[in-house]
Formats: C-alpha cells, sequence, structure tokens
C-alpha cells in the first residue's frame, strides 16, 4: 500500500504540473494579442510599428485622455451602456416569457413558431436593412402625421416651443433609439429563445406542481420556480447579448440619426479616418471599451457555475 | 360544452400571450424582412432605382446564376474549411481546457476569466491585432520566429495562398474557443462527482473514465456546442474584411463577402438576396445534419 | 391567500389585453409598412417645424471637425444652419444611402460614393440636382473658378451609355491625382541619383533591381483594395493600345486575350518575377502601403495626393519626389487618374434645394478651400487656390492636363469583369496564374455578360 501511495503520489505531482503547462500555454497565447494591444495603446503614432518592445520605454498615458476626450466617449459609452441595459432586460423577459411558453405551455402553433426561432438563427438576411429602413421611416412618417394631428389639442395646453420641442425629441431621440432597441432585441431574441427552452425543459415537474398546488399563476411559476432555476442559462444569454449590443454599430449607423445617440463603435471609428488611423488611440479607446464587458462577464460568470448543481444546462 | 370550449381556448390564448412579444418582435424585424429578400431575389435590380416588382422581376434566373458561379460555391468551400477547423481544432482545444479546469480547483476562476478575454474582443480589432502579428514586414510572428532561429519559417502569412486561409481559421478559432469552453465547463460541472469515484473504485484509469462515463452524459452539450460552431464560423465574415482587406485573389472569399461584393460592389441586389437565400437553405441542410446525428448519437 | 389570488387573476387578464393591444397596433403598422413611400414632395417636409436647416450626409471621418468649423461659421454668415452627419466607415455609409434612397429620406447634400453607374441611377431615380444652370450662370462664373477636369467626373454628357439625362450633378471640393512617388534618401543608399529618377519602363526596372540588390523593397501600393490595381493596370493600357482601343474592348469589340493586353499583365508578371514588390503587396490595403512607405521599407509607393498629409503625420522627414508612373511605350501618352477626389451632390426633391446649392457655391469658394487646404492638405478643387498649395502638392496636380478617370470614359467595363481583371492581376503576382490564362478567363466571363446584356 505505502509504495502504491508513493507512486500514486508522484503521478499525481506529474499530471498537475502537465496540466498547468498545457493551460498556462494556452494562457500565454490567449493573453498576448491583448497584451500587444495595451503596450500598442501607450505608444506614439510614429514608434507604434518600429517599436517591438511589449513595454514600451516611455509609455504615453495620456493617450488614455486623449481618446476619451477626442472619441466623447462619456456620450457614447452612457449611449451604450443604456441601449445594453434596455436590450439585455428586454431580451431576459420576452425570451423567457416566450422560452416557457414553448417549454411548457400549450397553444396553436406553439411547434411552428418555435421552428420559426430556430430557423432564424439559421438563415442570414444580408440585405434586410432596405426593407426594415423602409419600414421603419414609413412608421415615423405616420407617428409625425400622428402628431400634427394632435398638435391642436396640445396647443392648448402647453405654448409652442414647448410643444415643438417634444416632437423634436420624440422623432429624433425616442423614436430611433426605441426602434434600435427593438430591434437590438430582435437579434438575441433566436438563440436565447433556444438555449432558455432546453433548460425549461429540464425543469422538474414536481416543482411547478407543487407551485400550483400552492395557488400560482403562471406568470407566478415563471417568476418563482422557472426564472431561479434558469440563473445559469440568464447568464449565459446576458454576456452573449451584452456582447452583441457592445459591439455593434452597422445597425445603429442605420437607424439612429443623430450623433449623440450613437453607442460606443462610433467613437472608434473617429480614430480610424478615412486616410489616417491614429492607432494608438485606437488601441486605447478599444481598451476602455473592453473594460465594462470584463466587468459584467466577472458578475455572470459566479452565476454559471454556481446554479450548476442544481440542474443542467443541458441534458 | 361551450363553456369548457371557451375555457379552453381563453387559457390557450392566455399560454399564447406569453410567447407574444417575442413573436410580434420577430415577425416585424425578422419575417417582414424574409418575406421582402425572398421577393427580392425574384428581382433584377441594383439597389438604387425605385423598386417596381413587375417592372424587375426576373424568376429564378438569380438561383440558376447562383448555382452556375464557381467563385462562389469555392467561397462557400472556404467557409465549411473554416468551420472544420473550428470543430476539430478549437472544440478539442475547448474540451481538453474544461477538462483540465474541471480537475483543478485551485485557480479554475482565474483561467475561466483569462480564456474567455478572446470573445469579448470584437472581431475588428481582432483582425486589427493579428493582421500585426502576421505581418510579413512588422508581424510579431516572423520576429519571434527568427529570434527562435527558424528562419526559414518566416513567411508571408496572408499572401501565401497556401496559409492565408489557415491563418484566417486560426485566428477565428483563438477567438471561438473560450465559448466552447464555458458551456464544456457547465456541462462537466453537471456529472456528480459520485460517478467518478465509482468509477475508480471499479479500477477504471483515466481514459477509461472519460469514454464511459464522461462522453456519454456530455454528448447532448457536445450538439449544442457543435451546432454554435457550424452557425457561428459559417457566417465569419467581419473577421475576414478586418484582417485581410478585400481578400486575396478569392482565396479568402466566404459567402457572406461575395454577398456584400454583389450587394454593394456589383450593384447587384437581386443576385445578392439569392445568394442570401442559398446560403440559408445551406445552412439549414446542415444543422439538420447534425441533428441526424444527434438522435443518433442519443440512441446509441 | 385569496386576496393574493385576486391579485394574481388580475395581472393575468391585464397582461393578455395589453398584448392584444400590442400586437394590434403593430399589425397595423407592419400593414402600412407594405406601402411604398411615396414620391411626393410633402413628404420631405421639414420635420415639425425646423428652421432653415441644411442636412449633409458623409463618410470624411478626418475632415468632419473642420466642416463643423465651416457650418458654424456659415451660421454666422447667413443665419442657415448646416449639419454635417458623420457615417462610417464607408461601406456604412454606402448601405445608409442606399437604403435612404429607397426611402426617400435622402439629405438636402450627400456625397456619392459609386462608379459611374450608380451615379447614374441616383440620377435616374430622380434623387439629385442638375446643377448646370447654376453654373453656367453669369457666363459660367462658378464654374470656371474649378479646376479642368474636376468637374467632368459629375457630368453626364448628351448620348451617355447610361441613358441619364444629360448635366452636371455634382460639386468638387478638391481634387486628387494618383502617381508615383520615390524615396530619396533610398535612391542614395542605392546608388541612383535622386535627381533623376526613372522615366520610361526599362529605367524603372533597372533602378527597382538596383533597390532589391542593396536590400530595399521596390514598389508598394494598396494593392490589397483592387481599384489600386485598376488604376495602375489602366495606366498602362492607356500608354501601351492607346485610349480607344481600351474603350473598345469595353465594348466588347477587342478581346481580352488581345496581345497588348497581355503586354499590360506581363507588367505585373515581371514585377513579381523579379521580385520588385514589396512584401505582402497583394492584401495591404491602401494604410499598410503607406506606413510601408513612411517608414522607408520601399523606395517606390504608388499612392494619390491625399498621401503628403499621411506621410507627414507618419514621419515628417520623409524625403520623396512624385513622377509620372514611367511609361513603357512611346506611342500613346502615359495617363495617370485625376480628378474631384470627393464631390457633393444635391437632393433635387429637397425643400431647401436653393439654399444647399448656396452653402456648395460657399464652401468651393476660396477662402473656404484654402481652409480646407490648410487643415486636410488635400489640392483644392478651386484653381484660385493652386497658387498656395506646397511644391509636394503642386507636383501632384500639375498633371492634371494628362489624367483621365473612369467616370469621364465612355465605356464601361462590367463591374464583375472589373472584379476578376484586379483579383485575375493579384493572381499574376502571387504566380498562380499566367497573363495568358487570366486573358481567356476574362474574355470568357465578358462574353458571357454581353451575351446576358442582350438577353435583357
Amino acid at each position: 500500500m505505502k509504495r502504491d501511495g508513493l507512486k500514486y503520489r508522484i503521478k499525481r505531482r506529474v499530471k498537475a504540473f502537465i496540466i498547468y503547462l498545457f493551460l498556462s500555454i494556452v494562457t500565454v497565447v490567449c493573453l498576448f494579442p491583448l497584451a500587444w494591444m495595451l503596450s500598442s495603446s501607450l505608444k506614439s503614432q510614429s514608434t507604434i510599428f518600429s517599436d517591438m518592445s511589449i513595454i514600451p520605454r516611455n509609455p504615453i498615458w495620456s493617450n488614455y485622455a486623449e481618446a476619451f476626450i477626442k472619441g466623447k466617449f462619456w456620450i457614447y459609452m452612457t449611449n451604450s451602456i443604456f441601449y445594453t441595459t434596455l436590450v439585455v432586460f428586454g431580451i431576459v423577459i420576452v425570451s423567457s416569457w416566450a422560452a416557457y411558453a414553448f417549454s411548457r405551455l400549450k397553444f396553436p402553433g406553439s411547434g411552428l413558431f418555435f421552428n420559426m426561432f430556430l430557423a432564424a438563427m439559421m438563415i442570414p438576411l444580408p440585405g434586410s436593412f432596405v426593407p426594415l429602413y423602409v419600414l421603419v421611416n414609413n412608421v415615423k412618417k405616420i407617428i409625425i402625421s400622428g402628431l400634427h394631428y394632435i398638435s391642436p389639442f396640445l396647443l392648448r395646453f402647453f405654448s409652442e416651443d414647448t410643444v415643438l420641442q417634444i416632437f423634436s425629441f420624440i422623432e429624433q431621440q425616442f423614436y430611433p433609439r426605441s426602434v434600435y432597441i427593438f430591434c437590438m432585441i430582435n437579434v438575441g431574441l433566436s438563440l436565447s429563445i433556444y438555449i432558455l427552452k432546453t433548460f425549461f425543459d429540464k425543469m422538474p415537474k414536481e416543482l411547478e406542481e407543487a407551485a400550483r398546488i400552492d395557488g400560482c399563476s403562471k406568470m407566478g411559476i415563471w417568476r418563482h420556480v422557472a426564472m431561479p432555476l434558469a440563473r445559469p442559462a440568464i447568464a449565459v444569454i446576458v454576456i452573449f447579448n451584452t456582447l452583441n449590443v457592445w459591439n455593434e454599430y452597422i445597425l445603429a449607423q442605420l437607424i439612429l440619426t443623430q450623433n449623440n445617440a450613437m453607442p460606443l463603435q462610433r467613437g472608434l471609428m473617429v480614430f480610424q479616418g478615412v486616410y489616417v488611423t491614429q492607432y494608438p488611440l485606437l488601441m486605447a479607446g478599444i481598451t476602455m471599451t473592453v473594460v465594462p464587458i470584463l466587468i459584467v462577464y466577472l458578475a455572470m460568470q459566479k452565476h454559471i457555475i454556481k446554479g450548476m448543481t442544481a440542474g443542467a444546462l443541458v441534458g | 360544452m361551450l363553456k369548457i370550449r371557451s375555457g379552453y381556448l381563453k387559457e390557450q390564448m392566455a399560454n399564447l400571450s406569453f410567447a407574444l412579444p417575442a413573436i410580434v418582435i420577430f415577425a416585424i424585424f425578422y419575417i417582414y424582412p424574409f418575406f421582402k429578400v425572398f421577393q427580392l431575389s425574384l428581382c433584377n435590380w441594383d439597389g438604387i432605382s425605385p423598386f417596381v416588382f413587375s417592372q424587375h422581376f426576373v424568376g429564378l434566373r438569380n438561383f440558376k446564376d447562383v448555382m452556375a458561379d464557381r467563385i462562389w460555391w469555392e467561397s462557400m468551400w472556404h467557409a465549411v474549411y473554416i468551420t472544420l477547423i473550428a470543430l476539430t481544432f478549437q472544440n478539442a482545444l475547448a474540451l481538453a481546457l474544461a477538462l483540465a479546469c474541471d480537475q483543478e480547483i485551485r485557480a479554475r476562476n482565474f483561467f475561466r476569466v483569462i480564456f474567455f478575454i478572446p470573445p469579448i474582443l470584437s472581431e475588428v480589432v481582432v483582425g486589427l491585432i493579428w493582421n500585426w502579428i502576421y505581418d510579413g514586414n512588422y508581424g510579431l510572428l516572423n520576429h519571434w520566429l527568427k529570434i527562435l532561429g527558424l528562419h526559414h519559417w518566416a513567411h508571408n502569412w496572408l499572401s501565401d495562398p497556401t496559409t492565408a486561409l489557415t491563418c484566417i481559421a486560426v485566428v477565428h478559432s483563438w477567438k471561438g474557443f473560450g465559448w466552447g469552453f464555458i458551456i464544456l465547463l457547465a456541462g462537466l460541472q453537471t456529472i456528480p462527482r459520485q460517478l467518478y469515484e465509482a468509477a475508480k473504485v471499479d479500477g477504471a484509469n483515466s481514459w477509461q473514465i472519460f469514454l464511459k462515463v464522461t462522453v456519454p452524459l456530455m454528448i447532448p452539450v457536445f450538439i449544442l456546442v457543435s451546432i454554435l460552431t457550424i452557425l457561428g464560423s459559417m457566417q465569419v465574415f467581419i473577421l475576414i474584411i478586418s484582417i485581410m482587406g478585400q481578400g486575396l485573389a478569392y482565396h479568402t472569399e466566404v459567402p457572406v463577402t461575395r454577398i456584400l461584393a454583389s450587394m454593394l460592389g456589383s450593384s447587384q441586389f437581386g443576385y445578392a438576396c439569392a445568394q442570401g437565400v442559398v446560403f440559408g437553405i445551406v445552412l439549414i441542410i446542415l444543422s439538420f445534419g447534425q441533428k441526424r446525428l444527434s438522435r443518433y448519437f442519443r440512441q446509441e | 391567500m385569496s386576496n393574493n389570488k385576486d391579485i394574481i387573476l388580475w395581472k393575468h387578464k391585464i397582461i393578455p389585453k395589453i398584448m392584444g393591444i400590442i400586437l394590434f397596433v403593430f399589425c397595423s403598422l407592419n400593414i402600412f409598412g407594405c406601402f411604398q413611400p411615396s414620391k411626393s414632395k410633402s413628404q420631405n417636409s421639414p420635420s415639425v417645424g425646423q428652421k432653415k436647416k441644411i442636412v449633409v450626409w458623409h463618410w470624411m471621418t478626418d475632415r468632419h471637425d473642420y466642416f463643423l468649423e465651416l457650418a458654424k461659421k456659415y451660421k454666422d454668415l447667413t443665419g442657415v444652419e448646416v449639419v454635417f452627419e458623420l457615417y462610417a466607415p464607408s461601406d456604412a455609409y454606402s448601405q445608409k444611402i442606399r437604403a435612404a434612397g429607397q426611402a426617400f429620406t435622402i439629405p438636402d447634400i450627400f456625397g456619392i460614393l459609386a462608379e459611374k453607374r450608380d451615379f447614374g441611377a441616383f440620377v435616374k431615380a430622380g434623387h439629385l440636382a442638375d446643377l448646370s444652370q447654376e453654373l453656367n450662370k453669369d457666363n459660367g462664373a462658378w464654374r470656371k473658378q474649378f479646376v479642368k477636369g474636376a468637374l467632368e467626373v459629375n457630368e453626364f454628357l448628351p448620348n451617355n451609355e447610361f441613358g441619364v439625362k444629360p448635366g452636371i450633378y455634382g460639386i468638387p471640393i478638391d481634387i486628387m491625382t494618383i502617381q508615383l512617388l520615390y524615396n530619396k534618401k533610398l535612391f542614395r543608399q542605392a546608388g541612383l541619383d535622386p535627381d533623376r529618377p526613372p522615366r520610361t519602363w526599362d529605367e524603372f526596372i533597372a533602378a527597382a533591381r538596383k533597390l532589391r540588390d542593396a536590400g530595399i523593397q521596390g514598389l508598394v501600393s494598396g494593392w490589397g483594395e483592387i481599384w489600386m490595381i485598376y488604376c495602375f493596370a489602366t495606366n498602362y493600357a492607356f500608354n501601351i493600345m492607346g485610349e480607344e482601343k481600351v474603350f473598345a474592348t469595353f465594348r466588347g469589340e477587342v478581346p481580352y486575350t488581345d496581345p497588348d493586353w497581355i503586354q499590360v499583365f506581363s507588367l505585373f508578371k515581371q514585377l513579381s518575377d523579379e521580385n520588385l514588390l514589396a512584401t505582402g503587396i497583394v492584401t495591404m490595403v491602401n494604410k499598410k502601403a503607406e506606413q510601408t512607405f513612411a517608414n522607408e521599407l520601399a523606395a517606390f509607393a504608388f499612392n494619390g495626393s491625399w498621401c503628403v498629409n499621411v506621410y507627414e503625420g507618419m514621419n515628417p522627414n520623409l524625403d520623396y519626389g512624385v513622377i509620372m508612373p514611367p511609361s513603357f511605350s512611346q506611342k500613346y501618352p502615359m495617363k495617370i487618374w485625376g480628378a474631384a477626389g470627393s464631390s457633393f451632390v444635391v437632393n433635387d426633391r429637397s425643400l431647401r434645394k436653393n439654399e444647399a446649392i448656396a452653402f456648395l457655391k460657399w464652401l468651393t469658394m476660396e477662402e473656404q478651400q484654402l481652409y480646407l487646404l490648410k487643415t486636410t492638405k488635400n489640392p483644392p478643387s478651386n484653381k484660385n487656390c493652386l497658387t498656395k498649395i506646397s511644391p509636394l502638392l503642386y507636383e501632384f496636380t500639375k498633371q492634371m492636363d494628362n489624367s483621365t478617370h473612369p467616370n469621364i470614359w465612355p465605356a464601361h467595363e462590367f463591374p464583375v469583369v472589373i472584379e476578376r481583371f484586379n483579383k485575375g492581376i493579384q493572381s499574376i503576382i502571387i504566380k498562380e496564374k499566367t497573363p495568358e490564362q487570366l486573358g481567356r478567363e476574362l474574355q470568357e466571363l465578358k462574353e458571357q455578360e454581353l451575351k446576358r446584356q442582350k438577353e435583357k
């Protein structure tokens, strides 16, 4: 037994060493480009390609301040946080309702609709921006005519300036931002519903029965039983959709018109001119955009693993 | 009878209302554009002139052209190549890392954070950074190869038709393995420890434990990861544009870049939509193939 | 407990009702979305009580701040507010302007980032205002202040191949030419005389060989952006076979297997075979090529006049000169691409058309052009300013007389053939195809496209 014990311990040590070596190599490969990005953000435009060192001799910390100011990050970052929060919140609610319905409730067409969502994951729609844009603008015109229609009524209570301001706000801020939010909710909907449905399918029926006996309505079951159990899946879709919205700019440019409604990627575009790209500022800007996502991920990843013992992610 | 009927209908409607917000949003932002795109694929339109369906309708001619377009199918093969590399190397790596992290209790959180950093970066950034690394003149890769004494391996990675696509596939896998890692790790953590203990007591070594215990329980997770990998890798394009510009003489084209070229470059909007529809059909076929495989494995 | 039940039941009833209402609203909106937007002018009415405001869409990130300055100045001067909206990068801009064209939400002033055919499509769709009347007013006062060749790019001549009503539809705000640059310091290093740069192709090859033997890369250019390949190739095509034959090829009268075209392709083959090109040139975007030249890794660069500003930012000590691409044949003149750099067009349906035109007039006046020249260092389109540009920029602009541009050619090639042409040359450079193979392939594709055009 004693001999076996020693051999066993050595074997375990060697195994641990190999595992740690493997993990370290992958860590370096993972982190290296990131380190390169960080070190580039501290160099100057003229040395950024000639200086090969990872730690620049004279780090230019002011690049970060300059990028922040030049890229108007406080506006764009606020916008991004705004959009991301609303979109993620919206997706979690909407997709969990839908996934719960597809999984546990019967209604006509549930199979059909679910398969449509699945198909949407697989069929990308290039060129969809044209009909989308036309639709968005048609609706905008309808809303504007509607506003014109009720303006005499409003003019009785408010001054003309106020009415104009309200209308202008609705047309230029409220409407495009809302459309963008709904558009982004749609983008993440299919995958979120798919993940949540597979999760809800594994939910033990007994808990549901118990809640129903206690007099819980369907909404109550959703809120008190399904959602807490689905926490890991919800964490996954939170992360996934946060990433999607945070890194998105094509739809934003299409739908939004005001500069102060644009998300973060717009700030980065400022450094990528038609003729000149200001690389150090760009790298500094990118580093600043990565930090908030990292924070969200750190907050969410605890949920992924914590709830694991209570139920499987997929079965 | 009627009362029960109406009660039943009412309940069904109430159930429907749960899914309604999702369906409504989906209808507006996906189904409506979907029909429009399909309609456009039957037309010959440049994207600029006012669109009149009767005037621009050409029937299935666009689809015939797509099927005959050699470059389109080459680009499809490039996407499949990238997907295959992702399915094998990327997911094998993710699995290995997940297994390693499953066992090591110490520093597991640290690694979980580190390995998820590549997916967080946007594709534009990743393309930019790896373009620097692969660059023939300033590239870090060549720089480090020379330092290690392997001059003859220093290469024009992105300008060589034999290596360009593989380099892109490597970057894509680098960016993507973090997702596979997270999902696989979560799946591994659901396997009750007692099964491992029982197997060890029965005298099984690590490899047998892996084959007989881990793999069968992980098959659903493998399938989920595969589907996500296939769908994500086939649709890669921002990465390619970011790392290669307009590509190397058709060697690095993928379906989405071809669609963009038709849409914005040659102003053949209808043709681009037809390409999009064909692409969607290919993806559906691939996904159904996956599902069939999954059913086969589950029955085993 | 029953109290809770009541609340729960109440929630249960209200929510479906709200959903129903939302569904109804959305459905009706969706139905409205199917209608074609009406083209009448009233649809472009200023949305809810805005005063005179001109909206400009553009993609020029580098100039955005300076545009904003000019807009402020204009407002102080005339009280008219000009709003510049930036949409970048150019792909996103192209998508937006096309979508806006469909929805008839085009702004008052915008730029067209497209070739002549798409430009023509915009005109035919009625989006662009014909500015020739304004230009010819007062005995052509506005028209005469532009550098020769700058306006022609935006002009459609009578009987043009696109079937567009003749007229001038765009106003250039700067000009550019694309020529060859050479690094004087590297010349000296290789033992070449920086004051006697190569004038013929043979001299060029000889110089490049000497540079190569001295360990310096030869020619760098943004040939990852395939239009630059087209520029270089057509320059030499004009030089080797003359304009008429090139246009005849576009019309389908001359095949791409013609020896003159094979000669054009062989130029690239020669450069590649003798290692006279910079490493990785086929995947270089223009910015990368500019870096390479600015960091003195290559001795020749094929680039446009915008590079003066870029190089100054990257390496102020760069010592370089500008020359025409060395001519291969003496039979026909060497031509370079030169024309309007960026142009603005006016929305024909805009209610503020006159104010927009007035603003463009102001923008192209000497003072504003000088301001843009000072800040962006792009050659101005106003010829009265040409005396005030730096010597290097002058080298670029003095060749405007020898310039041409696809937008003023009487015949055009199919976009798919152009794409194959450029990618084919990339294949030649990476030694995958021979010039003869490319010629055959192009001719095959061309015949296919001609057949298809006849079927329409």
